[in-house]
């Protein structure tokens, strides 16, 4: 029988310099090798009741596609991958495996869990043969709103169940999140793009430019013959704290600062969407949005960035790694401490001096945790009088979102909760016939995988959905 | 892509487009606008909807050349393509139920103008309709919005055509008379838009402001083209792109959206000439 590794660590993943990457939007982690990846899967010691797959939003056969690592069949490891999961290359970049997948793992318990995320990027990575088998036209259409991390799900797992599928996608190249939001070091736009092409391959077709409640209505996709249409439209509106100050110049949603710079291509010498570069940069929230924000910041020159989160390290809720990197590369961390106000710079003397109105500081509140809330996490209450202030030139501000409301103006019929997000069944329905929802439209702010997830899930439902009334 | 079928220029700085854009034609509404980028490396920028022809599926669009991106959209001729143009955004001008309205546009700001009088005019209206320009040269839509409006007044600030003074003169000088309005509509650069609001004020007549701030998506998604209300002592922010871009001028912080107006204007500067090296000591 096979020898286990039974080394306690993960093979480490290859990074670029911490100083140099600082510098670059290059990709920072660069991917196992063949042997250090063969190497891993051997440390995978194939439980007979894998409880990482019950991690797995999507559940993808884990210990079956290590397994072909092994034997170094990598083709045969996609193969399996792509079975559950449509978009692998993205989920082992981006989940937070160390809540998932990898929570589970048994190796975990004495030691580090096996390193599933980064085998599975090394797989999606390394296969030479990519494709998914495809049921035959049945003739049916569906509508997919959004080419984000949900709607590309739903769409993949549609187009192979044999449905003609149409994503329609608002802005003019798809990917959603993962182009506008998650910058090129963490997840690089090629590999989206690559991700977008085999869908493409597959027989999906794309249409940019179209913002369904405005463009075109749900009640119209349906007038044109689509028998079923799942929302993926993603999160909307950011949330400001609600503290003066906060439309000041320089004050940005981490939304907008990663837009401008990732979508837009900001960070490039020859973009011509502005962005505010360098001098010091305050980062508010403590998400996987605030850290890409603030390691987007330091790439784009910043001379300081600082995190400023109300909570403490154990609660925040970035991914594992990603905390790890923005640490490493010199992010400075300012933990239980909320922001209570903005200050700019005026001139009395001059009122058309140019700097006037930009941001020269940001106050904030020193916290400590109390009692445990409604989710058991230690609520942080304000420590009085320990306000302090800081020189910044920037302030992003990366607290959430609120769904975006053009969809549910213009569509009867489909309810929302109190905060916005539409209202859902476990199966994804909404409360149209017809209409499916998934993702950060229903959610609200969450992870990429949980929205693949959802997409997944409403695939099926829409798949049971038509079948039954055909 | 999307076609240029017609291209004119109304006057040195600003210009004329018609686009083929079925979908963006089949819905537009006077006060909604569309995103465009004229091409792969372009800002995506927000341009308020001229005109619209449902039948031959075009969008018209007028804008000022400001900047690296308009230039770059001048360069374009009919026949021509524009990479993206996405629409229609925004909420129409609410117009149901008025019957007697003024409409005060300032610059390039009458184009968004004149599709709000056009429909008043349409819906049996009587308009009255006040436009303002720096100088002669800089006139654009005169006819059109002499057809559409029942009285019409045309200002320059230097008196070289129409009568000399800015919008809020004829304003002023009607309210003196004790003339009144359903509601006052304004468009124009955000400086005129304070005054309009502080002349129209006094009447307590409806005054609503159509804001046209830095906007990146134009969706709901980045929250760039935020901007305060004060609406009972309360600050409340809203999205100009799917809250507006119409909204009640008298809740409207100006000068904080004047001030976030100016926020990449060395930048822009830059941009415009590295883009054109000839226009430099026109500006």
């Amino acid at each position: 029988m096979a020898n286990f590794n039974m080394q306690p660590n993960k093979n480490e993943m290859p990074m670029q310099d911490p100083i140099a990457r600082g510098k670059n939007f290059s990709e920072v982690a660069l991917g196992y090798t063949e042997e250090q990846a063969i190497n891993e899967a051997n440390r995978c010691i194939n439980c007979k009741n894998p409880q990482c797959v019950q991690g797995c939003p999507v559940a993808v056969n884990i210990p079956a596609f290590i397994n072909e690592i092994k034997n170094n069949n990598i083709d045969g490891a996609y193969a399996i991958i792509a079975n559950t999961s449509n978009l692998p290359a993205i989920c082992g970049r981006v989940c937070p495996q160390e809540t998932q997948c990898e929570a589970k793992c048994l190796r975990g318990i004495k030691g580090e869990p096996v390193a599933i995320g980064r085998l599975e990027r090394y797989v999606a990575d390394n296969a030479k043969v990519k494709s998914s088998e495809i049921k035959e036209k049945n003739g049916h259409k569906v509508a997919v709103v959004g080419s984000g991390p949900a709607g590309l799900t739903c769409a993949g797992d549609l187009i192979k169940l044999g449905y003609d599928v149409t994503v329609y996608e608002a802005f003019h190249t798809e990917g959603g999140v993962l182009v506008y939001g998650i910058p090129e070091f963490r997840l690089p736009k090629k590999i989206v793009k690559e991700e977008v092409d085999k869908l493409k391959e597959m027989g999906v077709e794309f249409v940019h430019n179209v913002i369904i409640g405005k463009t075109l209505t749900i009640d119209e996709l349906f007038e044109m013959g689509f028998e079923a249409v799942f929302v993926g439209s993603g999160a909307g509106l950011p949330n400001f704290m609600g503290i003066p100050g906060e439309s000041y110049k320089g004050v940005y949603s981490a939304n907008e600062f990663l837009t401008r710079s990732n979508l837009m291509k900001a960070y490039r010498e020859d973009a011509t969407t502005p962005i505010m570069k360098g001098g010091k940069v305050a980062v508010v929230g403590g998400g996987n949005v605030a850290m890409d924000a603030a390691r987007t910041a330091l790439r784009l020159g910043a001379e300081k960035v600082t995190i400023i989160y109300r909570r403490s390290m154990e609660e925040l809720p970035a991914r594992k790694e990603e905390v790890e990197n923005a640490i490493e590369e010199g992010i400075e961390f300012k933990l239980l401490c909320n922001p209570v106000k903005i200050d700019a710079y005026f001139n009395e003397n001059d009122k058309r001096d140019p700097k006037n109105g930009f941001v020269k500081s940001i106050t904030a509140i020193k916290m400590e945790l109390g009692e445990p809330d409604e989710n058991g996490r230690r609520r942080p209450v304000p420590v009085p009088n320990s306000e302090f202030e800081t020189e910044v030139n920037t302030v992003i501000i990366a607290i959430g979102t609120s769904p975006n409301p053009l969809i549910k103006d213009t569509t009867s019929g489909l309810d929302v909760n109190r905060r916005g997000g539409i209202i859902v069944t476990e199966e994804g329905a909404t409360t149209k016939e017809g209409v499916y929802a998934g993702g950060d439209a229903v959610t609200g702010a969450s992870t990429v995988i949980s929205a693949m997830g959802a997409g997944k899930t409403a695939a099926k439902a829409i798949d049971e959905y038509i079948s039954k009334k055909a | 892509m999307y076609k240029i079928v017609k291209k004119s220029s109304l006057n040195p700085t600003v210009t004329y487009m018609e686009i083929e854009a079925p979908l963006v034609a089949r819905k537009a509404e006077p006060g909604q606008f569309i995103i465009l980028r004229v091409d792969e490396n372009c800002e995506r920028i927000p341009l308020t909807i001229a005109d619209y022809d449902r039948v031959k599926g075009t969008v018209s669009i007028i804008f000022q050349i400001v900047g690296a991106t308009t230039q770059k959209l001048n360069a374009k001729n009919e026949g021509e393509f524009i990479e993206d143009f996405a629409g229609p955004l925004g909420k129409p001008t609410e117009l149901e139920g008025l019957k007697k309205v003024c409409i005060v546009g300032g610059g390039v700001g009458c184009a968004i103008a004149l599709p709000i009088a056009k429909k008043l005019h349409e819906m049996g209206a009587e308009v009255t309709s006040i436009i303002g320009f720096r100088t002669k040269d800089l006139v654009i839509l005169e006819d059109e919005f002499r057809k559409c409006s029942t009285n019409f007044y045309i200002m320059t600030d230097d008196g070289s055509y129409g009568t000399q003074g800015n919008v809020c003169a004829p304003l002023n000088e009607m309210f003196s008379e004790n003339k009144t309005f359903d509601e006052v509509i304004t468009i124009g650069p955000l400086i005129m838009m304070k005054f309009v609001v502080m002349a129209v004020k006094p009447t307590g007549i409806p005054c609503t402001v159509s804001m046209n701030p830095i906007m990146i998506d134009g969706t709901g998604m980045c929250g760039g083209c935020r901007l305060t209300l004060i609406r009972d002592g309360e600050r409340i922010t809203k999205f100009a792109c799917v809250d507006g871009p119409d909204f009640n001028g008298y809740e409207i912080d100006f000068d904080e959206a004047m001030s976030r107006s100016l926020m990449y204007k060395e930048f822009e500067i830059k941009e415009h000439e590295k883009e054109c090296n000839l226009l430099k000591g026109v500006n």
